[in-house]
């Protein structure tokens, strides 16, 4: 299912249709859980994403390497229509976002809220349940034991009481992971969920992550250890502000392809961004 | 009982009223970290009014309300663009949008008074509250009759209106609230627009500052969306529960600074009274102030409290593992004078060895202090932990075994059994720290 392609080869491919394939979906997309298709997204006109090509496999872990301000975040918010598009269209099996919201996960990274809100871990992971239960409604019973379900997978029942605030670091994160699984989606968006956290925490998403791929799932995590891309994916992206190589770990996460990722010197697109800042501030 | 009914309960009510719509709307405000958002959007409708009032000629609500609703759209826009364009932060924006909407407004009430219109700027800030005045029934059984009731001023009902509202918007959309408070990037991709729910907010905000502005005046308002939110944010961990809370302060605050208005200045020796919705305001303020000193978790006092009976712990332990080390260099007791240094010197080490006398940990024998037998338990404890600890910075951290000492007294007393199966995964007794002295095993714990 994924297309093993760098950018630079989908160019190429594309240079003969004008289209850019936004107009028919190529047939092998359709059945994709995410396809993106020459997605462009701008911060205030600061091209941060350049030209996005991809479809996620039917299953499977998939991490998103790069370096920092590569894009790896706004590729997620992008995706999820949480920040605009500048250009391109983004499917999840073949329907717009809007119409597989209930089948798509996400979870945020665990900076960004605030924990010492007012909340217990129970009443976090329950709000994965908020799109089952739809506006006005209150939390049911039945759905409170769900969330609860869902802590002991990740190993924290005991905590469910317990205000976000009074947790540890790793903690919180098995609480966001535990509210991913209370969505049930078939499709999981993670930002940097093993960022910060002690040893067994790491091996409790492990888990779950084996667990969610054994039941045919997709994730697709913001992964910062480049040590463990091997030990825990099967399918990685490697970006920097475009996709510079996509496909099945074996074929892709290699030393070449690092290199060209997070190369030292500015990429010709870091510096084409910072002319459009440029103009935009004025200082042509 | 005719003299409350007539002076004192319509004020009262319209006091309770502004107070409790502000109150519950402001626990998202203050959630959100945008409670000067209240405070922006409760002067900059100002304007609004003003033109709402102009062109509708009269005091009638709804041009009014249209007016300052456009007005609190107009500064939730500016005060975006401010932010993003000006490049400052926002409370930046918040305060250059909301003060030159508010001199605008007073600019247009000053040229309206002019041209004898009934309105001016005292009013807004400060509120009429005594002048809401009813003509009861002369019997209980009128009191729900249709003449009686329509003899309460308009500005009650419309507050009403707004509680009404208030209650059922916090309410109803109480789960999708809390969820785009918390996280609205999930709440976005969940379906529940968070900004959406933030105009509305606004929205509200705005329609209760209208709706108060008559009878209370904008400074309750900005004092009624902060204070009883914040002082129930001390009291409780729960949302639900701190929105109830919030509720109880607010109407608190309310009754409690009318009632001072009214009658305080008495108790002084003075005549008169003074401004209801000022001395709501002011009691607002107090009931924050006293949460904040004596709330039992997060209070001030309570957390003095805690913080000095962990130093007296953390004391008691330096002593005992004082008296531990002297029993390996053979002194069966200590004198205590060196035990007071050991733990610390002055008054913490003379509070720190009583605690364990109190406790049993220490006690008299010839010579001096000695451990007694739930005291050497202790003592092996924090020993255990000390030289764990030192191994670890030394093995682990990679630190020289001379540095570790100092952060090891500090690191001891953390004794939580998770800690030291990282520290100690198969370490037993026997085994020497860094400075070839033994590492005690576990002591057996006491049984139950």
């Amino acid at each position: 299912m994924d297309r093993a392609v760098g950018a630079d080869a989908a160019d190429a491919g594309r240079r003969g249709t004008p289209s850019r394939g936004l107009d028919t979906l190529p047939e092998h997309s359709r059945g994709s859980p995410l396809s993106v298709h020459a997605m462009t997204v701008a911060y205030r006109r600061k091209p941060v994403l350049w030209d996005v090509d991809y479809d996620a496999p039917r299953s499977g872990l998939v991490a998103i390497v790069g370096p920092n301000g590569a894009g790896k975040s706004t590729f997620i918010k992008a995706c999820l229509g949480l920040i605009p598009k500048v250009s391109g269209r983004v499917e999840f099996w073949g329907r717009p976002y809007r119409e597989q919201r209930r089948r798509v996960g996400y979870v945020p990274q665990r900076e960004s809220v605030d924990w010492d809100f007012p909340v217990s871990a129970l009443d976090v992971v329950c709000m994965g349940r908020y799109g089952k239960i739809g506006w006005c409604r209150p939390v049911s019973r039945a759905h409170r034991e769900a969330g609860l379900a869902c802590l002991e997978r990740v190993g924290i029942a005991d905590l469910a009481g317990r205000q976000i605030s009074q947790l540890s670091g790793g903690q919180q994160q098995r609480v966001f992971l535990a509210r991913a699984l209370a969505q049930q989606a078939d499709l999981y968006f993670m930002d940097e969920p093993f960022t910060g956290v002690d040893a067994a925490t790491e091996r409790a998403i492990v888990e779950v992550l084996r667990a969610l791929r054994a039941q045919g799932r997709t994730v697709i995590c913001v992964h910062h250890d480049l040590q463990s891309v091997e030990e825990y994916f099967e399918h990685v992206i490697l970006m920097n502000m475009r996709i510079v190589a996509a496909g099945p770990v074996g074929g892709v996460f290699t030393r070449e392809n690092l290199q060209r990722t997070y190369g030292g010197r500015l990429t010709l697109l870091a510096e084409a961004s910072e002319a459009f800042a440029q103009a935009e501030r004025g200082g042509g | 009982m005719h003299e409350f009914l007539s002076i004192d309960l319509l004020p009262l009510l319209a006091g309770a009223m502004a107070a409790l719509s502000c109150g519950l709307l402001g626990n998202l405000l203050v959630l959100r970290r945008v409670s000067m958002m209240g405070d922006a959007i409760s002067h900059a409708v100002l304007p609004g009014i003003v033109v709402g009032f102009l062109v509708a000629g009269t005091r009638s609500p709804i041009p009014i309300f249209i007016g300052a609703a456009g007005a609190a759209l107009v500064t939730v826009v500016l005060v975006e663009v401010v932010r993003t364009l000006g490049r400052v932060e926002s409370g930046a924006a918040m305060g250059v949008v909301f003060s030159v909407m508010f001199a605008l407004g007073v600019a247009l009430i000053e040229t309206a008074a002019a041209r004898n219109v009934d309105l001016d700027a005292d009013c807004v800030l400060y509120g009429q509250l005594e002048t809401l005045f009813w003509f009861p029934p002369d019997s209980w059984s009128a009191l729900l009759s249709a003449p009686t009731l329509g003899a309460v001023p308009r500005q009650v009902w419309t507050l009403a209106g707004v509680v009404v509202i208030a209650v059922l918007f916090v309410g109803l959309f109480f789960k999708e609230l809390r969820l785009a408070a918390f996280d609205p990037m999930l709440a976005t991709a969940l379906g529940f627009r968070a900004r959406w729910l933030d105009l509305v907010l606004m929205a509200l905000v705005a329609a209760s500052t209208v709706a108060a502005f008559e009878a209370v005046g904008s400074i309750l308002v900005v004092a009624m969306l902060v204070c009883p939110a914040a002082t129930a944010r001390l009291l409780t961990d729960r949302l639900a529960t701190q929105i109830g809370v919030s509720v109880v302060a607010a109407l608190a605050a309310s009754v409690g600074g009318y009632w001072l208005a009214a009658w305080g200045p008495g108790w002084l020796g003075a005549t008169g009274s003074v401004s209801a919705a000022g001395m709501m305001a002011v009691t607002g303020g107090v009931l924050f102030a006293g949460v904040f000193a004596l709330a039992p978790n997060h209070g001030l006092a309570a957390r003095v409290v805690r913080r000095a009976a962990r130093a007296i712990d953390e004391a008691a332990e330096d002593a005992l593992a004082s008296c531990y080390r002297a029993g390996e260099r053979g002194e069966s007791s200590v004198e205590p004078g060196a035990l007071r240094r050991a733990a610390g010197g002055g008054l913490r080490g003379a509070l720190g060895v009583r605690a364990a006398l109190a406790r049993g940990e220490l006690a008299r024998s010839t010579g001096g202090l000695a451990l007694t037998g739930p005291g050497a338990v202790r003592a092996t404890e924090v020993v255990r932990s000390h030289r764990l600890w030192e191994s670890f910075l030394v093995e682990q951290a990679g630190l020289r075994p001379d540095h570790v000492h100092d952060t090891a007294m500090r690191l001891e007393h953390l004794r939580r059994a998770a800690d030291h199966q990282r520290l100690a995964p198969e370490r037993v007794a026997g085994v020497r720290d860094p400075h070839d002295r033994p590492i005690p095993g576990e002591p057996p714990s006491p049984a139950p």
